[in-house]
């Protein structure tokens, strides 16, 4: 047969490899030149530690303060790490069951949007109550994985539905069973909407680690990182605030190119959004 | 007409859930090893009709007897169908999609190859096993799509205006090698089209439909040689089987009576 494929579009590749040199370089060379800057104007204009410490006094702390500051990041990123596993498990099996049955739908989906819509800052106190402070770890978790849960549900279940028409006719006439439609068709159909909720409620699980750190205080045996900086922020240990910022900072970025990753991956040979 | 056909509907009815009458007093039988093209103007229901005979959708009133129905061997695919639409799974390789029917019938892999690279050869594309849906032109998706189709040796296909987006070379280049692929498997095939040349080139039977509510209004059997091929095409009756069934759908379009034209 001659008909040939048609030529998928690509990029000439010398620009398209000095597009992906720049990408990296570029935003490098102008985080160097802002920590110069910053170095400096803290040097010349001889400002306290307290106020603003220069990078380099963030450096050595993070460096001296080390242990502290390890067990802690241990403590958020767990959080965040165990919220986000429990809002995947709980968010597809909730959107599975929400395809499954529209009355579950129905019912539960507006209770899972007001959840979402109420800032979890005023959440927060009402489940330390009910949880109580004895166990602080337990608190975290549940306000990071409320706030993370939901864009995995409501991403999956319109992944769920989005399969082709076409491809569920097929199904039907290949007498495929309830199982098989899920695991074949549904689930490849949901994965690169899924992968779109994973992005945000990774950072949302982060942000509800760091709010509850937050609400809770200082009076905990095992700080996270928020905690360090408000704890931090109540000696006036300016620096230490920073190392703590840094390493949250650090946490978020990371976890953005490891969703990232885990989209290209799972993506590159057959969706539009990751096809180069 | 063989004594028990593979398909039959008789007066059969379909309401639509909005109300529409989409099919009024239908009837078809078709026998084992035809090709039947069902032409109508858009809207008239045939693609119900198709739907009808594959299970995706059952009649409001009315009868509907498939061969196969109550005593089929397991592991048998009676029926099959190639859509409007290539309809393959994006996320897995041409190969994976044509084993698809065989592994919803829980066949392994190993087990299914020689029947799925089979089919690849039949159609042409045992070079693009692993070659993606994205990365296949329109034709040869059909054409993966026909393969997939084709694999688990249906006794009927269901071919549901399936080159209607294709470019006319590619169009009749598939026409040709469905052709050779019917007589070589000897399946029966119902398809659906608008095209009057494509229903003439490919059939052994021409139903004309009315529009809506569809109904045949007129049954044209196609005389022409077996071996359809680009000679066929050009010879004398042909055109005149094109004429005629063309004069039949526009006289089913304008809803005279059918028999009003061949009188």
């Amino acid at each position: 047969m001659d008909e040939r494929p048609d030529p998928l579009p690509r990029d000439a590749p010398a620009s398209a490899d000095a597009g992906g040199w720049i990408k990296f370089v570029a935003p490098i060379i102008l985080g160097v030149l802002w920590l110069m800057a910053w170095e400096a104007w803290v040097r010349l204009g001889e400002i306290p530690d307290y106020k603003l410490p220069a990078p380099s006094a963030i450096a050595q702390t993070l460096h001296s303060e080390w242990p502290a500051l390890a067990d802690a990041w241990a403590v958020t990123l767990t959080t965040m790490l165990a919220a986000l596993l429990l809002a995947v498990i709980v968010g597809v099996l909730l959107a599975v069951l929400f395809v499954t049955s529209r009355i579950v739908e129905f019912s539960l989906f507006p209770y899972a949007v007001m959840l979402q819509v109420t800032p979890l800052v005023a959440i927060a106190p009402f489940i330390v109550v009910w949880i109580g402070w004895e166990r602080v770890w337990l608190t975290q978790l549940v306000c990071a994985w409320i706030v993370a849960f939901f864009p995995i549900v409501a991403n999956t279940a319109m992944g769920l539905r989005s399969a082709d028409r076409g491809l569920r006719d097929l199904f039907a006439l290949y007498g495929a069973t309830r199982w098989q439609r899920l695991r074949m068709l549904l689930a490849p159909s949901a994965l690169p909407y899924f992968l779109a909720g994973l992005k945000v409620s990774a950072n949302l699980a982060l942000v509800g680690a760091v709010v509850a750190e937050f609400v809770i205080g200082t009076q905990v045996d095992n700080p996270g990182l928020a905690s360090t900086i408000f704890e931090s922020q109540l000696r006036s240990d300016t620096p230490t605030m920073f190392a703590a910022l840094a390493l949250v900072s650090l946490t978020g970025i990371m976890t953005f190119f490891a969703t990232q990753l885990l989209s290209y991956l799972l993506l590159r040979r057959w969706h539009d959004s990751a096809v180069h | 007409m063989t004594p028990s056909p593979l398909v039959e509907l008789v007066g059969i009815r379909k309401t639509y859930a909005n109300g529409t009458l989409a099919l009024d007093d239908f009837n078809l039988s078709i026998a084992d090893g035809e090709f039947v093209s069902l032409l109508g103007p858009s809207g008239c229901g045939k693609s119900t009709v198709l739907r009808m005979i594959a299970g995706l959708t059952v009649p409001t009133s009315g009868t509907l007897r498939r061969a196969w129905d109550g005593g089929t061997q397991a592991g048998d695919q009676p029926v099959s169908c190639v859509f409007q639409e290539p309809t393959l799974a994006p996320w897995a390789d041409v190969w994976s999609n044509v084993f698809l029917p065989l592994r919803l019938r829980g066949r392994r892999k190993a087990q299914a190859r020689p029947m799925v690279d089979e089919a690849l050869t039949l159609v042409g594309l045992e070079q693009f096993a692993h070659a993606y849906p994205r990365e296949l032109s329109g034709g040869m998706k059909m054409r993966a799509s026909v393969a997939r189709a084709l694999l688990t040796r249906p006794r009927l296909l269901l071919l549901d205006e399936p080159f209607a987006a294709l470019d006319e070379i590619a169009r009749s280049r598939l026409n040709d090698d469905l052709m050779m692929l019917w007589r070589e498997r000897q399946w029966a095939g119902l398809f659906i089209t608008h095209s009057v040349y494509e229903a003439v080139f490919l059939s052994t039977r021409v139903l004309v439909m009315s529009p809506r509510p569809g109904r045949v209004v007129q049954e044209i059997a196609i005389d022409l040689p077996m071996k359809r091929s680009a000679e066929v095409r050009g010879s004398r009756r042909y055109l005149e089987l094109c004429q005629q069934v063309s004069q039949a759908l526009a006289a089913a379009t304008e809803c005279l009576p059918a028999g009003a034209l061949n009188g």
